[in-house]
């Protein structure tokens, strides 16, 4: 059975989520094996093994972090190389697809992102047109680079053989024309990321303020969610402009959102519309996002979304 | 100091989209056409680095799209908010390209123009991909600044250098370069200004170049239906979401949502 490579994504030493999810859907593809680049210490090697890789290869360097993308474009390319893969699976996160979006062009592979499912021979499933179209699309080019969304499938580790293949990556100067000089961190520590969050909790114009995105949050962090926020919200500036969901914000599809406020314009369903369970709060009951919903209540935010947060935290306690 | 602008004609966000069933492409006559949201920006910020730089003496802005006839209008557009001028790529071949093969002839077109800056939106929200600009740059050979939510640029000193703040998940990072650049922005970086009526006449009389596959030097096998590394193979409409349970609240409305995730074992 052929080998199937999957982007790992990790932070600070703990492996994403979405990397165990990929793991479990290149299983039903062919032989799963885990490329891993950056800070890499054995337990990250060990936990890729747990989570179901056969084989881990490792581009490790600290290199990596400081140029744009390249880098790891270079390492993912060696990795492909060493394996004979049939295909590669990234996460369709901002820094995913640009890596796919270089190794596609390098490689001469065709691509395909933001993909909710992946059928035997690389045939990717599409949610398009804010939910409304499913596609299946194949690359008919190369080796097929599909970008999946996270939470697009349930993470089922099984134990893999882990066995660990150091790769040998000459990073370019080509690779280095970029230069990353500072991060800055904005994000409140402890709340999972948007992206990847299990449950999202989001507030639009009817929070009303940016004090009032104070009982998003409490929701939010009684539930171990994420928060968003609508378009209407960010332009507002009540609430950072990198938690937007919709067209031009992030696409998410975590098995429940809960939309606080939010009237459900077109462009903002085109960024939720394929999340599991949706829940809404929203005074007007003609508001466009009832259509959407497992479950709403027509009322005031200020007061069901605060009795909520109680009821939370004294049913989970 | 040159800049070129990529703008990609989208249909409007508005509107509801369908796809083609005969060749499983987007279907572009079915809703009103619009430039793409984030372009506007783009064509904004090289606006702005003109202005910063001295005005036209010192920096050109040109307007660059990848379409069918109608996407003409969306050059037109930049060239009306205030560009100086406008080249349009057209060639039948074009029609059914996906992502890649875009992105093979938006790079002929900046070779021959070798601009020493390249904008563009970092998503159209049609294709909705965000891959076109890093595509750009990796067969351009440029440095790759994607995601900007702030762009510097120090033209005094040779080379040139750009700085930006790319945005990120857990906020951002300050990345740094030398021109020639590939820069792509988001929303927060401004705020795309109306066409002026002068500026809709001036826009009349701005010299717009027409250029087809064979003047960039790309092969049409190499574009379009045939030339592209992914096609869609077929496309259903999802049956609509079952209608859910819809409530008023009575002073309960709190603990009703509770019970529903409890049902739902969310808590
Ligand atoms: C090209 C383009 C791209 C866009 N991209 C995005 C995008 O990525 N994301 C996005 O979100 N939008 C996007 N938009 C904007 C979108 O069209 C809407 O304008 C936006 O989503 C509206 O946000 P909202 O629902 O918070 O505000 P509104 O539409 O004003 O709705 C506010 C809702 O809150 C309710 N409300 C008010 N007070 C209360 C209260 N006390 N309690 C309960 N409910 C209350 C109201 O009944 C109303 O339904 C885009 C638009 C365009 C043209
Ligand atoms: N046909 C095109 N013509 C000009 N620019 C384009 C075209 N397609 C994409 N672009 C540019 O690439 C950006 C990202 O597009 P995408 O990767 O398709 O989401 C857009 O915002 C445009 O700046």
């Amino acid at each position: 059975m052929a080998e199937v490579l999957v982007l790992v994504e990790h932070a600070s030493g703990d492996v994403k989520k979405v990397t165990f999810e990929l793991l479990t859907l290149a299983r039903s593809l062919g032989e799963p094996s885990a490329v891993v680049i950056g800070d890499v210490t054995d337990d990250l090697v060990a936990s890729l093994a747990d989570g179901g890789a056969d084989t881990v290869y490792v581009a490790s360097g600290s290199e990596y972090g400081d140029h744009v993308v390249a880098p790891k474009v270079t390492a993912l390319q060696a990795a492909l190389a060493a394996s004979g893969a049939a295909g590669v699976l990234v996460p369709a996160t901002a820094e995913g697809k640009e890596i796919a979006a270089r190794l596609a062009v390098r490689t001469g592979s065709g691509i395909i992102t933001d993909a909710v499912g992946v059928d035997a021979g690389f045939v990717a499933q599409q949610s398009v047109f804010g939910g409304s179209t499913l596609v299946h699309s194949a690359v008919s080019t190369g080796t097929p680079i599909i970008a999946v969304r996270p939470n697009s499938v349930a993470a089922e580790p099984s134990s893999g053989v882990g066995r660990r293949v150091d790769l040998d990556v000459t990073v370019t100067d080509t690779d280095r024309l970029t230069t990353v000089t500072e991060r800055v961190a904005q994000q409140k520590a402890g709340r999972p990321e948007l992206n990847e969050a299990a449950i999202v909790v989001s507030g639009g114009r009817g929070v009303g303020s940016p004090e009032g995105f104070a009982v998003i949050e409490s929701l939010a962090d009684s539930l171990g969610a994420a928060v968003g926020a609508s378009r209407a919200a960010t332009d507002a500036g009540w609430y950072p402009h990198q938690f937007q969901v919709g067209q031009t914000g992030k696409t998410v599809s975590p098995q429940l959102y809960i939309a606080n406020g939010i009237s459900g314009a077109i462009q903002h369903r085109a960024g939720m519309q394929t999340s599991k369970t949706i829940i809404a709060v929203n005074k007007d009951p003609e508001a466009p996002i009832f259509d959407l919903v497992d479950f709403g209540v027509v009322g005031d935010l200020h007061a069901i979304v605060p009795q909520l947060t109680e009821e939370v935290t004294r049913r989970r306690a | 100091m040159k800049i070129v602008v990529c703008v990609k004609q989208v249909p409007d966000s508005w509107a509801e989209k369908k796809l083609n069933p005969t060749d499983n492409t987007l279907d572009r006559d079915a809703a009103d056409a619009v430039v793409n949201e984030l372009d506007e920006y783009a064509i904004e910020e090289a606006l702005q680095i003109r202005e910063r730089l001295g005005g036209a003496d010192a920096c050109t802005v040109t307007v660059l799209t990848v379409g069918p006839e109608k996407a003409i209008e969306s050059v037109r557009k930049g060239l009306q908010m205030g560009a100086d001028d406008g080249v349009h790529v057209i060639d039948d071949a074009i029609h059914g390209s996906d992502a890649v093969a875009t992105s093979a002839v938006l790079a002929s077109a900046i070779e021959r123009l070798a601009p020493d800056l390249v904008l563009m939106g970092s998503e159209s929200t049609d294709a909705r991909m965000s891959v076109v600009p890093a595509m750009l740059a990796e067969r351009t050979g440029r440095p790759q600044l994607t995601f900007a939510g702030k762009v510097e640029l120090d033209a005094a000193s040779s080379p040139g250098t750009v700085r930006i703040q790319r945005v990120t998940d857990y906020g951002y990072d300050v990345v740094e370069a030398q021109l020639p650049a590939v820069v792509s922005v988001v929303e927060k970086i401004n705020e795309p200004r109306y066409p002026s009526f002068k500026g809709i006449m001036a826009a009349k009389k701005k010299p717009v170049e027409t250029l087809s596959l064979t003047d960039l030097g790309v092969e049409a096998a190499a574009v379009g239906l045939t030339g592209s590394w992914s096609s869609v193979q077929d496309f259903a409409a999802r049956p609509p979401r079952a209608a859910g349970t819809v409530v008023t609240d009575a002073g309960d409305g709190g603990t009703k949502v509770a019970d529903f995730l409890s049902a739902q074992k969310f808590i």
